[in-house]
């Protein structure tokens, strides 16, 4: 009985000691190093994005969005052909994207046999295309459009061929990772009822992986639509004076535009230019609101 | 294979009946021919393997028609492969293959023109984990006839019948537009069933369906296979000797045999007969050590 007290006595002792292992000399050293870290990547987000917005002020107007960019009147200039381009480059962009994207994950997850080489060459190929820079895309879709006989630059299909290029691999990875987190046991009760694979993935598969591949696909528009550098090479325009009509007529996007004008002798433009900075970010942030709220609104639990 | 169709059925009547007074399953009351009669499914000399793996060795088995039989034996022994060879679910597995034959009225499922999802629509199965379909009550009965193209003349009734056969109509009469995962786990494993019944296969394959089911939906289960052993020809792989015991009318106990080589365990089949024998008097050694728990 004895040794059962003083055992008793001295774990309240150990426990009530007042020192914890977490509390000593490495934990706090490291707890700090953890803190700065995330103290420092905050910040200098932060003070940028606050530094711009407040050299954008002046300009936070009706104007910015309605008029088209003028250098004769830069205290007016707008960036309506920027942002009209950049949401018919997203439209074009995705109807491009989306349906390749989804259609090759579906193949790679669903049907292809992993054990034959060209199957996993497309699957080591994958992986790296989605480590290239984005000014490559850029070029092969000069490429494209050259081998499809159009030799007018600078136009909606043109950025939109970049563009999708770009995000592809980025689709078709989420998608696989949303087709992958659909259970095997799905496709088994159905395959088991007598469907056939197609009518397994079509009816059962892809409805389910649907809030994975939205999510995945809203993620790589809103990196397309900030993309400036493939736009260049496919020779998109600084600045537009007209709306854009059609897949053929010439446009400009928001970053093409602001890309021209942050480096203008004008004091104006410099801040037009910081304001539509602020107007981009929150097109990029409402994005990916978008694709947080269907995610958490359509996710399902297994 | 003498048995008259007619006889059978009253048999199976009078045995309910039996059952139903008793309040439990009474399993040694059914008469029993000693080989299955008008055998639906056949195995023949059945060799799987998975890659170079030599999973189940030269089995042979025959499964009456309208009788329960029980696949038991040890972990990997191979009778789940077995199982999922019987309705080609293990096609889906890559570098199986399949030798030897299983014959489905005398028909080789594994022959040339065979098309393995027709084989499915006839032979049925339910698996382990109840695995519904995220989607409603309804949808998930009319799932298999959508996909399979059956001709229904009335899909209402066609659901309300799979759900009645499946004894779950009366708890998900009132909310067949809900979504089936708000069931519980045995009501889950009802509506696979339902779900398997709806394309009104001829013979049902089950994948151990109460392992992962507390006592009384188990109970509910092996009830409701009793009931369907008139409509349907059940084969069921189970870890729970007395299920098998209560449940099943022929058992085929199976064990794993270690390669001397490459110490790879490829099932076998050891023993093959009516439950009753397999659990008083087994005339294989490792069949008695294994029912009385000396081994596996």
């Amino acid at each position: 009985m004895s040794v059962a007290t003083t055992t008793a006595r001295e774990v309240t002792r150990t426990v009530s000691s007042g020192r914890s292992k977490d509390k000593n000399v490495g934990s706090l050293v490291f707890l700090g190093a953890l803190w700065f870290s995330l103290f420092f990547g905050v910040m200098v987000l932060l003070v940028l994005i606050v530094d711009t917005a407040i050299k954008g002020s002046p300009r936070f107007d009706s104007e910015l969005l309605s008029n088209y960019g003028s250098i004769v009147r830069p205290e007016s200039t707008g960036f309506r052909a920027g942002i009209l381009g950049s949401l018919w480059l997203m439209l074009f962009t995705a109807l491009f994207a989306v349906p390749l994207g989804i259609a090759a994950a579906l193949y790679l997850e669903e049907f292809a046999d992993k054990e034959r080489w060209w199957n996993r060459l497309i699957e080591v190929n994958l992986q790296n295309l989605a480590a290239v820079p984005a000014i490559v895309y850029g070029l092969l879709a000069v490429a494209v459009m050259a081998l499809m006989g159009f030799n007018t630059t600078g136009i909606v299909l043109g950025g939109a061929i970049a563009l999708a290029l770009l995000i592809l691999p980025v689709i078709i990875i989420t998608t696989r990772e949303a087709v992958r987190a659909v259970p095997q046991d799905i496709r088994q009760g159905s395959l088991a009822l007598g469907a056939t694979v197609w009518q397994t993935t079509w009816r059962q598969t892809l409805p389910s992986a649907i809030p994975g591949i939205a999510t995945g696909t809203i993620l790589g528009l809103s990196r397309a639509i900030g993309e400036a550098a493939p736009l260049v090479v496919v020779g998109l325009a600084g600045s537009v004076l007209f709306d854009p009509t059609g897949v053929m007529s010439e446009i400009t996007a928001l970053p093409m535009q602001i890309y021209s004008l942050t480096s203008n002798s004008q004091e104006d433009l410099r801040t037009a230019a910081s304001a539509a900075i602020i107007v981009l970010l929150i097109m990029i942030l409402g994005l990916n609101a978008l694709a947080i709220f269907i995610r958490n609104k359509f996710q399902k639990t297994w | 294979m003498s048995s008259h169709p007619a006889t059978a059925s009253t048999r199976n009547a009078d045995h309910r009946e039996i059952s139903m007074m008793a309040g439990t399953h009474a399993e040694s009351e059914r008469e029993l021919p000693s080989v299955p009669p008008e055998p639906v499914m056949e195995a023949l000399k059945l060799n799987v393997y998975y890659g170079d793996f030599h999973a189940v060795h030269d089995v042979n088995l025959s499964f009456g028609k309208h009788e329960i039989t029980a696949l038991i034996g040890p972990s990997g022994c191979g009778k789940s492969t077995v199982l999922r060879c019987l309705n080609r679910m293990n096609d889906l597995v890559s570098g199986a293959r399949v030798e030897g034959e299983v014959t489905y009225h005398g028909q080789n499922i594994y022959g040339r023109n065979v098309d393995p999802i027709a084989v499915r629509t006839q032979i049925g199965m339910v698996f382990q984990k109840p695995n519904p379909f995220p989607k409603s009550i309804y949808d998930n009965i009319a799932y298999g006839p959508r996909v399979t193209g059956m001709k229904v003349d009335n899909m209402d009734d066609l659901v309300e019948e799979a759900l009645q056969g499946a004894a779950l109509w009366d708890e998900v009469k009132d909310k067949l537009k809900q979504s089936a995962y708000g069931l519980s786990g045995g009501q889950q494993q009802r509506l696979c069933i339902a779900r398997t019944i709806a394309t009104k296969p001829d013979v049902i394959l089950m994948d151990e369906p109460c392992s992962a089911l507390d006592p009384i939906a188990t109970s509910r289960i092996e009830d409701l296979m009793l009931q369907m052993r008139d409509d349907y020809t059940i084969i069921i792989v189970t870890h729970n000797m007395q299920q098998a015991a209560r449940v099943s009318d022929r058992t085929a106990f199976f064990t794993a045999r270690p390669d001397e080589t490459t110490g790879n365990r490829t099932g076998l089949l050891v023993e093959f007969d009516q439950t009753s024998h397999i659990f008083a008097n087994p005339t294989d050694k490792r069949t008695e050590d294994y029912i009385s728990g000396r081994f596996g």
